[in-house]
């Protein structure tokens, strides 16, 4: 199973770098999920991987349970990375609309058309 | 208990729904109410910074003992920064509603309010897990500020500041989970205690752990190779926006301080040295990047956000010595370079709302042109490290304390020739704006040079649109007289920030001793 674990966290990062590095606004959100995936599932595994245990200690005498604070800790690092992406997702739209493009770099060559000068900052 | 380090987080935290749901459609009353609270908070900041004086006090969110529950710590230099961010708020608030940057979008105030409680809880907290939920507070309050107003340049920057962001959250993340599955901890004075005991064999994720953190905050800081971000957003976004951004790179520096003090700092045999090693040579790089950039910059927006990241670069060689002089000369040079960067970018939002963008070309002289001459002027050498600003006994505090053999050259070197070419670039851009403005006519405005029209549009400043940046500069200047003083308070801060067993002890009561 850690090998399971460790290799689809492996991929899952290596998409999402490989998208974000496109440098287009779909590509680059799908990357940003993507790597919210994998830091989640490599989060809920820092609690040491575990098959049918309670989270919680239990009084009846069952010694074994499974780390409870990573659970809390990816619960939090999904809701936040879903608000980011919903923010992102706006960010991106409003961008598109205005300018027309949806390369993430800023369009430098256009700004200094206006000085006539040329090269850029 | 003192229920009051909680204040400068709770307090925020509920004004800001109340600015964005209750008073949105009411402009007069949410800027009274945000101003009130960040009144407010400023008072209660100089109530914590002088209550902070003695040991580290410690507030138990829910009264959960120290290592299970998240505790907020305020020390001295979690005093100091929240006192600086409130003082820079309320400024920038003023300059905002005087300008009516706060009207040319919605929920500004609200956002506002948001982005100071992610940024004080940032400095207050205990923990590490937690650090991360502020920054995200305060970073995604900063996407909606960076945004406000819209336009289309400035839609791109921001798109390009929340992915480069959101890639860092991540790294952020990974960091803490490697932290946690070797220690099984996450708060910062338990990690300490912990980590005490791990050897140099057996510390590989520990400063993979270090190393991705130091990363993640070097992106917030600013500091070569992940310095990109910064100039295209300070150019772009709204400029008392900016301004607050001052803060934001600090926060990142504040991490490493205390990250690198605390949880990985001297004494722990897995990391020894090994943050210095890395931040030396990236600071002297920045440096070197926000020189250049001063000097090349056409655009005056992006001259000061170059210029800020050449401060960064001298922050953070002072920080990355790690030695008590140096620590202690860096938190000067902290506050200087926040209020010097904070004065010229409200100053350019008053001069570029008078001329037709910021490009800094000659355009006849506008109203109140010898005023606006003599501000940037003064900011300018607050900014550059001249004397008799404040600018000028941070750097030299800086160079006086960095004089081990290996590293005095190149830190001596880089902050004086950065200082050199940064007033060049300086010189060159005020008399392009206001010296060869007044060579020119309004009459001549049709020549080949000079496209724009001269503002007929833009009013004299009044006394209260100039409030904002005479205060800015006057702090400059305060801080130049009592530098005396805030140097002995520094020295204590920094006995405290290398003075680990007392905070461990500190949060985690008597068991911090075993």
């Amino acid at each position: 199973m850690e090998f399971v674990v460790a290799s689809s966290v492996g991929a899952l990062t290596a998409a999402g770098i490989y998208l974000i590095l496109r440098l287009r606004a779909f590509s680059t959100i799908l990357g940003l999920a993507l790597l919210s995936y994998a830091v989640n599932v490599f989060l809920f595994a820092s609690g040491r991987l575990a098959i049918d245990l309670p989270p919680i200690l239990s009084p009846y005498g069952e010694a074994s349970y499974t780390d409870p604070l990573p659970q809390a800790l990816v619960l939090t690092a999904i809701v936040i990375s879903f608000g980011m992406t919903a923010v992102l997702v706006m960010v991106a739209l409003a961008s598109y609309l205005e300018s027309d493009d949806d390369r993430i770099d800023l369009p430098q060559a256009e700004k200094d058309e206006e000085t006539g000068r040329g090269a850029t900052q | 208990m003192n229920h009051w380090i909680i204040a400068p987080v709770i307090l925020p935290a509920l004004l800001a729904p109340v600015l964005g749901f209750v008073m949105r459609h009411d402009m007069p009353l949410a800027r009274t109410a945000s101003i009130a609270g960040t009144i407010a908070l400023m008072a209660i900041a100089l109530g914590l910074f002088v209550t902070a004086a003695g040991d580290p006090q410690v507030y138990y969110l829910g009264d959960w003992p120290a290592p299970f529950g998240i505790v907020l710590v305020l020390d001295r230099l979690s005093a100091l920064m929240v006192l600086v961010t409130t003082i820079l708020a309320l400024l920038v608030l003023i300059h905002a509603v005087t300008t009516g940057w706060d009207a040319r979008g919605r929920h500004f105030h609200a956002l506002f309010q948001f982005q100071l409680m992610g940024i004080t809880g940032a400095f207050l907290t205990g923990d590490i897990f937690n650090l991360f939920v502020f920054f995200e507070i305060l970073l995604i309050a900063s996407y909606g500020l960076m945004v406000h107003s819209g336009g289309r340049d400035r839609m791109r920057a921001g798109l390009q500041y929340v992915v480069i962001n959101l890639a860092g959250s991540t790294l952020f993340l990974f960091a803490l989970g490697v932290l946690y599955s070797t220690t099984g901890t996450l708060n910062m004075a338990d990690l300490a205690l912990r980590l005490q005991d791990i050897p140099v064999e057996e510390g590989a994720l520990i400063r993979v752990a270090a190393m991705l953190l130091m990363i993640v905050f070097a992106l917030k800081a600013a500091l070569f190779p992940v310095q990109f971000w910064l100039p295209a957003t300070y150019a772009n976004a709204p400029a008392p926006v900016a301004a607050l951004f001052a803060i934001m790179t600090k926060v990142g520096a504040y991490a490493i301080l205390r990250i690198h003090t605390l949880i990985f700092g001297p004494g722990i045999a897995a990391t020894d040295g090994m943050a210095g090693t890395w931040l030396f040579p990236a600071a002297i790089v920045t440096i070197a990047v926000g020189a250049i950039g001063v000097l090349g910059a056409r655009h005056l927006m992006a001259l000061i956000a170059f210029s800020v990241l050449g401060s960064m670069g001298t922050l953070m060689v002072a920080i990355s010595a790690f030695s008590p002089a140096a620590t202690t000369a860096a938190l000067y040079y902290l506050v200087h370079s926040t209020f010097a960067a904070a004065a010229l970018f409200l100053l350019a939002d008053l001069v570029t709302a008078r001329r037709a963008g910021d490009r800094l070309v000659a355009v006849p002289a506008t109203s109140q042109n010898g005023l606006f001459a003599a501000l940037f002027f003064a900011a300018a050498i607050g900014m550059a490290g001249m004397p008799p600003l404040s600018g000028f006994i941070g750097k030299l505090m800086v160079l006086d304390a960095l004089r081990e053999p290996g590293t005095m050259a190149w830190a001596w070197s880089a902050v004086l020739i950065g200082s050199l070419v940064t007033i060049v670039g300086f010189a060159r851009a005020g008399s392009t704006l206001f010296w060869k403005s007044t060579a020119l006519l309004p009459a001549a405005s049709g020549g080949p040079v000079v496209q724009a029209e001269p503002t007929a549009a833009a009013r004299p400043a009044g006394v209260a649109g100039l409030a904002s940046v005479m205060t800015t500069i006057a702090l400059l200047a305060l801080l130049t007289i009592f530098a005396g003083p805030l140097v002995g308070y520094l020295d204590g801060t920094t006995a405290q920030i290398f003075d680990r067993d007392g905070y461990v002890t500190s949060v985690l009561g008597t068991e911090g001793e075993t």
